[in-house]
């Protein structure tokens, strides 16, 4: 035996051997390695002497960020307005508040995110927090200092106008999905109609039309802050996307379901609740996930109806005399905030999608 | 006829439902007229013939000067919108059709390159991707007198860029013409070798003709007026170039914005479509002999296009819905010159309808094709 064993060819083994199958297997092949090799080489260097070695990290006079413009980037901007970007212009001694809030709003999404608490009893989680931080941000109890949702800002507005929105649109989104799959014309012709318009129109003219179209609908000496009326507009706008996703799992529901709960003589209500809805909304999490990301992207779209979110704190930083022209440094800094969080639960959403697929879906209820 | 009591009561539900509707819409619509006269704002349409006073800083499709009335000033928006719209969706289509496949490419360094495009570029709002292209263009690129000129006749400069054109020249009419007329020979020509070979068997190379065609006789036309081919090449005159074309800067940063930003998810889709083909697929067509190239267009294309053309349209419907994003970095698309209108004039309700409107024909028009497509393309003889 071992007289037939021969020393594998130099080139098959190791690092040598991956090279060749990965990334010159062939000539067209190994062009596009070495002009993409030459890209990032062009690029590459360049960028991190700018992003990190010729960097300006901290500076109390914006003046050294001006001499290094060009050549490094000026991450002291930031540092110098981290505090206005998160909190906005929330009373600077009060900012304990906000970061306590933007830490329950982290453990809400972490507990919803583990399948162990996908129960009933999350819903009221969900009440017990979205309740915990409106007392933090308002406050006027407690000894706390009331403090009027004009002065709330920065990431700390983006992430509640997400969290509310999700929150609330949701159960929306669940009657809007049941009524269009319902067996009643009306009420079917209704949220068809409701669904469709949403999805036509921009958000944008959704939330011009909550900025100075909401107002005129209301009675006389009645008016509802910015704040509410964007907050309605997001709502109005997610609950027809998650409605879309609610009816894509109640169509992956098979029939045999529905006839076994009718054989059961269940009420529609009942039937609902207890057969349909568990295993509907248990299918469309991935894809729910999924819009979960688009709408906390849109949220940044308050920033042209003049809300405080963090782009708009961002944006407002830039103007001040000292410190415009560097918008790309900012920005880079914007993205770089959203990009964790989107990707983070883009992540979960695939690694969810990989365990409920139909062949891993057995087990997986039966964990949960 | 009785009702059984489940009828009665789904009735009973939807007339709560109408009444409950009619009188929400009541109160609002009581609540806008009241609020409108104690305002003093007329609602209607009038305010649309009368002048709009403002300058739009982009009119390329139509002339338009502040002296012109509000419905002009709104049809420069929507061409703006259309432009914008319509290159971004062909830029995207490419970009996007390139990444896709690079993501599935059997090098590594590709695929990974595709794959962190990809996860960048759909993670970081389209806002944000926006202000920095505005930022890198507006702050970054240097002045006009020092613009950046990668290749001769192209400049970049803080004010846009500058590209040449050819300057036009009446060839170019009868150039359309022959490409018309080139169009209508190839496909005459691929009808004619269909029905051919369907009768006799025969094959007939229809698509290189088409193509010599389609190409050929623009040529043909071009050569023979002697190839007129005059360069009308940007040149700084005082603070800015005059002569070629001058893309604003807002309209480089709103077109490089929505088209990388859509390539990541065309890239995704057409990766999906791809890999949505059967790996039998691949190998049926190679035992049948038929060469990679034919195999590609004959069975793979057409599987990979019935997963890949819906939701590609719906992409095409965002960009185009996102494209309202322009209003952000002052782009003077639909939303933001109807913007400007509703300031001006207090007209809010009809403002905003005038936007959902056109947004809502350009989506039931798109989901009219949708569905005319799909009908199309569905599985002939699936429900046997």
């Amino acid at each position: 035996m071992s007289t037939l064993a021969l020393p594998q060819p130099a080139g098959a083994r190791g690092a040598l051997r991956w090279l060749r199958a990965n990334l010159f297997s062939n000539w067209p092949n190994a062009t596009l390695t070495l002009l993409a090799l030459y890209l990032l080489w062009r690029m590459l260097p360049p960028f991190v002497d700018w992003a990190f070695l010729d960097a300006v990290w901290s500076a109390a006079d914006p003046k050294a960020c001006r001499a290094a413009k060009g050549e490094g980037a000026c991450w002291a901007f930031i540092a110098e307005k981290h505090r206005f970007i998160l909190f906005g212009t929330y009373p600077y001694e009060e900012h304990w508040r906000p970061a306590l809030g933007i830490l329950v709003m982290l453990a809400l999404y972490t507990v919803s995110a583990l399948r162990r608490f996908w129960r009933p009893r999350l819903a009221l989680y969900w009440i017990a927090g979205l309740a915990l931080i409106g007392v933090l941000m308002w406050g006027g109890v407690f000894g706390l200092k009331y403090v009027e949702n004009e002065r709330w800002g920065g990431l700390m507005l983006t992430l509640l106008l997400a969290t509310f929105g999700l929150a609330v649109a949701f159960p929306f989104s669940i009657l809007l999905a049941l009524g269009r799959r319902s067996q009643l014309p009306v009420v079917r012709g209704f949220c068809v109609g409701y669904i469709e318009l949403i999805r036509g129109v921009p958000l944008i003219s959704l939330l011009f039309m909550a900025s100075v179209m909401l107002p005129l609908f209301l009675p006389a000496g009645v008016s509802i802050d910015k704040l509410l009326r964007a907050q309605i507009a997001m709502i109005l706008f997610a609950a027809a996307y998650l409605a879309e996703v609610v009816r894509g799992g109640l169509q992956g529901i098979p029939r045999g379901q529905y006839e076994a709960a009718d054989a059961l003589g269940l009420s529609y209500w009942k039937k609902t609740a207890l057969v349909v809805l568990p295993q509907a909304l248990r299918i469309s999490i991935p894809p729910l996930v999924n819009t979960f990301i688009a709408f906390f992207k849109d949220t940044s779209l308050v920033v042209i109806i003049g809300l405080f979110d963090l782009l708009t704190s961002i944006k407002v930083s830039l103007q001040e005399p000292a410190w415009t022209g560097f918008g790309v440094e900012a920005y880079i800094f914007a993205a770089v905030v959203y990009f964790v969080f989107c990707f983070t639960m883009s992540r979960y959403s695939q690694g969810l999608e990989r365990e409920l697929k139909p062949g891993a879906r057995a087990g997986a209820l039966r964990d949960a | 006829m009785s009702f059984s009591p489940r009828r009665r009561r789904a009735a009973l539900y939807q007339i709560g439902l109408v009444i409950g509707a009619g009188l929400v819409l009541w109160f609002f619509v009581s609540n806008t007229a009241q609020n409108l006269e104690s305002r003093k704002i007329a609602s209607g349409f009038g305010f649309l013939s009368r002048e709009a006073g403002f300058e739009i800083g982009e009119t390329t499709l139509l002339a338009y000067g502040a002296a012109d009335t509000y419905l002009r000033a709104l049809g420069v928006g929507l061409a703006n919108t259309l432009r914008v719209a319509i290159i971004g969706v062909v830029v995207a289509t490419l970009l996007g059709t390139l990444i896709g496949l690079a993501r599935l490419s059997s090098n590594w360094l590709m695929a990974k390159l595709a794959a962190v495009y990809v996860e960048v570029m759909r993670n970081v709002p389209l806002l944000v991707q926006l202000f920095f292209w505005y930022a890198i263009i507006s702050e970054n690129l240097p002045g006009p007198r020092d613009a950046l000129s990668p290749l001769p006749g192209v400049f970049l400069s803080n004010r846009g860029f500058a590209v040449p054109m050819p300057e036009a020249h009446v060839a170019w009419w009868w150039m359309l013409g022959a490409l018309l007329l080139g169009i209508a020979g190839a496909i005459g020509v691929s009808a004619w070798a269909r029905r051919r070979q369907a009768a006799t068997g025969a094959q007939f190379a229809s698509g290189w003709a088409g193509l010599s065609l389609v190409l050929g006789l623009p040529l043909a036309v071009f050569l023979a007026f002697g190839a007129p081919l005059a360069w009308d090449k940007p040149a700084l005159s005082g603070f800015n170039f005059t002569g070629g074309a001058v893309l604003s800067p807002e309209f480089a940063a709103l077109l490089a914005g929505l088209s990388i930003y859509t390539a990541a998810f065309i890239a995704e889709i057409v990766r999906a479509g791809v890999l949505a083909v059967d790996k039998g697929q691949f190998e049926a067509a190679d035992s049948l002999g038929l060469p990679r190239r034919r195999a590609t267009r004959l069975v793979i294309l057409p599987q990979a296009l019935r997963v890949i053309v819906p939701p590609l349209t719906s992409q095409y419907l965002n960009l185009t819905k996102n494209s309202s994003l322009a209003v952000a970095i002052g782009y003077p698309d639909l939303v933001s010159i109807a913007n400007t209108t509703m300031n001006q004039t207090g007209q809010a309700i009809e403002g905003i309808a005038i936007i959902m409107l056109v947004f809502l024909t350009i989506s039931l028009s798109i989901s009219a094709f949708m569905n005319w497509y799909n009908q199309r393309i569905a599985l002939k003889g699936a429900s046997r």
